[in-house]
C-alpha cells in the first residue's frame, strides 16, 4: 500500500487502506518525538512554504516544527503582514511563492476549495491545512492516530461530536476518516449549528444522527470530540455563552453518560469554561496534549511522504516515470466546484 | 534483464553455525555481555540479531537486549530510491548511552546503510562503542566502514547480488549468489 496522490487536500476521497497507510507512516515519527535529538537531515535542502491566509498559531507552528525536525527550511507567509492585505489575488500570491522554488506548499484559507484551486495551478505538492468549512485533513489524521493509540483501534466506535458542527472542517475530516472504519456519529449542539444536511455528509452507509440533548448524545460514546465555539466564523453570536454552557458545555458530570473510559478530544484552542470545563480538559480521559504531539508526527509523515515521493527525478508517487509525472491530485472525482475567489 | 542464480553460498545449517560463531566472537571481544546490546537493521538484520542474542543466552545465560532500526529516514539517496519510501518503526526500548552496541545486518556492500544506521543511533544518545556484525561481506565499499564480526567474505562483481533468505521473512533459509544478465 502506498499513497497515490501528489497532494493532501481532503480525506474524503481516500480509502480505508490509504488512511491506514498514512497513520502507519506517522508511527516512526511519533518515536522521533521521544528522541533526545529530534532533528533529522532527511529533507535537508528542501523548503516548505507555509501560506496561512487565515490566522493560525498551532497548526502553523506544528507544520513549521515538523518541517524543521525533518531538516527542511520554511518560508512563511501570513495574511496579516502580507501583500494579501494590499489586494493581491490568491493565485498571484501562491505563484509568487512558487517562483521562490519551495518543494511543498502548506496552506490555510478561509474559502472552502482554496487548496484544491491552488493545487491545480502548481506542480509542487499542496497540503491543505484547513480550507473554510470544508476539511482539515492533518487534524483528522492526528485525531485518528490519538484514538488508535489509546483504544487500540478506530473501527466501529461511537463518536459524539459536540458544538458548532456547521462551521467545522475538523468535524468533516473526522467524519470522512472515521466513517470509513465503520464509526457511528452523533452530532450535538444548538439546532442552528447542527443543520439537517450534516446527516448526509458521510459516504453512503455512514450512520450520522443529530441529537440535541447533550446527555442523550453522550450515551454509549467511545469518543467525544469537543469543538471550539468559533466566534470568528459567525456574523453575530447566535447563542450567548451562558446559554451554551447551560446546554452544551462538557463537564465531568455530563461526561459520565459516555462509556467509562471514553476519550475526550479537542482540536484547540480550548475556551475553558465555555465548551469544556478544566476538570474534563485536564482529566485522565482528555487527549488534548497527545493530539498536539501527534500533530507533529502526522505532519512529518505527510511532508516526508509528499516531498520524498516527488523528489528530484526519482519518480512520482504512483511509481510513474518522470515523463509521466502527473500523479493524480487528491480530490473527489465529482468535484466540479467553481474556482473560489481569494477575496470571498 | 534476467536474474540467474549462480551459486549457493550458505545452507541453513551453515547459517546457523556461522551465527553461533559470531555470537561467541562478540562475547569474547566485548569481555562479557554486561553493557552489550544488539541492533538489527531492518529487515534481515532483525532476525539475525535475535538469533545471535539467542545464541548468547546459551553462552552466558544472559539476555542481551535487541533493538531494531529502520534507516529510511537517514538514507543519503532518498531521491534515487523513491517512489515513496515506506517507513517501518524502529524499536529501541533501552537507553543507548554508555552501551556497547553491535549493529547487525545481512550483507555489507557500499557501507551507506551502516553510515545511515550510525546517524540514527547517535540521535538516540552516546553509545560507548559501536561495532558491526554482518553475515556476508561482499566488498565494493564506498565509505570508510568495516565490520568487526564477519560471517563470510565473498568476492563479487558489481552486477551480482547476494540474497540472504531467512525463514522468518522468506520461507526458506539459505544464502545465494545471483547475477543480473543482459538478454
Amino acid at each position: 500500500m502506498t499513497y497515490r496522490y501528489r497532494d493532501l487536500l481532503a480525506l474524503e476521497p481516500l480509502s480505508a487502506d490509504e488512511l491506514t497507510f498514512l497513520l502507519d507512516q506517522s508511527r516512526p515519527f511519533q518515536e522521533i518525538q521521544r528522541h533526545p535529538l529530534k532533528k533529522l537531515a532527511t529533507l535537508r535542502g528542501k523548503t516548505v512554504a507555509l501560506a496561512f491566509f487565515e490566522n493560525s498559531t498551532r497548526t502553523r507552528i506544528s507544520f513549521g516544527t515538523a518541517a524543521s525536525r525533518l531538516g527542511a527550511d520554511t518560508m512563511n507567509l501570513q495574511a496579516e503582514s502580507s501583500s494579501v492585505k494590499k489586494g493581491e489575488s490568491l493565485l498571484d500570491t501562491v505563484q509568487t511563492l512558487d517562483a521562490m522554488k519551495p518543494d511543498c506548499l502548506v496552506m490555510r484559507h478561509a474559502s472552502s476549495g482554496a487548496a484544491d484551486f491552488v493545487a491545480r495551478h502548481l506542480d509542487i505538492p499542496v497540503i491543505n491545512a484547513g480550507d473554510g468549512t470544508h476539511e482539515h485533513p492533518s487534524q483528522g489524521l492526528l485525531d485518528a492516530l490519538t484514538i488508535r493509540d489509546r483504544l487500540g483501534k478506530i473501527d466501529n466506535l461511537n463518536v459524539t461530536i459536540l458544538g458548532d458542527l456547521q462551521h467545522s472542517r475538523v468535524a468533516r475530516s473526522n467524519i470522512h476518516l472515521l466513517g470509513k472504519f465503520g464509526c457511528r456519529f452523533t452530532l450535538c449542539g444548538p439546532a442552528m449549528w447542527v443543520p439537517r444536511e450534516l446527516e448526509k455528509i458521510g459516504a453512503p452507509g455512514v450512520s450520522i444522527r443529530r441529537v440535541f440533548k447533550l446527555e442523550e448524545a453522550l450515551e454509549d460514546a467511545d469518543v467525544v470530540l469537543v469543538l471550539r465555539v468559533q466566534t470568528e466564523r459567525m456574523h453575530e453570536p447566535s447563542i450567548s455563552n451562558e446559554d451554551y454552557v447551560l446546554g452544551y458545555q462538557l463537564n465531568a458530570e455530563r461526561l459520565r453518560h459516555a462509556k467509562p473510559n471514553a476519550l475526550v478530544l479537542h482540536p484547540g484552542p480550548m475556551n475553558r469554561g465555555s465548551e469544556i470545563t478544566s476538570e474534563v480538559a485536564d482529566g485522565s480521559q482528555s487527549c488534548v496534549l497527545e493530539q498536539v504531539t501527534n500533530g507533529i508526527a502526522v505532519r512529518m509523515a505527510l511532508l516526508f511522504l509528499l516531498i520524498s515521493g516527488a523528489a528530484g527525478d526519482g519518480g512520482h508517487p504512483a511509481g510513474t516515470s518522470a515523463e509521466d509525472s502527473q500523479a493524480p491530485r487528491n480530490r473527489r472525482s465529482t468535484d466540479k466546484k467553481e474556482v473560489p475567489h481569494a477575496s470571498d | 534483464m534476467r536474474i540467474v542464480e549462480k551459486a549457493q553460498l550458505m545452507s541453513a545449517s551453515e547459517i546457523d553455525r556461522t551465527l553461533q560463531r559470531l555470537a561467541h566472537q562478540i562475547v569474547e571481544k566485548s569481555g562479557g555481555t554486561k553493557h552489550l546490546a544488539l541492533i538489527g537493521i531492518r529487515r534481515r538484520g532483525v532476525p539475525l540479531a535475535q538469533r545471535i542474542a539467542q545464541a548468547m543466552r546459551g553462552i552466558d545465560g544472559v539476555d542481551v537486549p535487541v533493538g531494531t532500526l529502520d534507516i529510511t529516514l537517514y538514507r543519503d539517496d532518498l531521491s534515487k530510491v523513491a517512489p515513496q519510501a515506506v517507513l517501518q518503526s524502529s524499536d529501541i526500548t533501552f537507553g543507548v548511552d554508555g552501551m556497547d552496541l553491535v549493529l547487525v545486518d545481512d550483507v555489507l556492500y557500499t557501507g551507506r546503510t551502516i553510515r545511515a544506521a550510525m546517524n540514527g543511533l547517535f540521535d538516540l544518545g552516546r553509545p560507548q562503542r559501536v561495532s558491526l556484525c554482518v553475515l556476508i561481506d561482499r566488498g565494493h565499499r564506498e565509505m570508510p566502514i568495516e565490520a568487526q564480526f564477519v560471517g563470510r567474505t565473498v568476492q563479487t562483481s558489481d552486477t551480482e547480488i547476494i540474497e540472504v533468505r531467512l525463514r522468518e521473512i522468506d520461507e526458506e533459509e539459505r544464502v545465494v549468489l545471483v547475477d543480473r544478465q543482459e538478454p
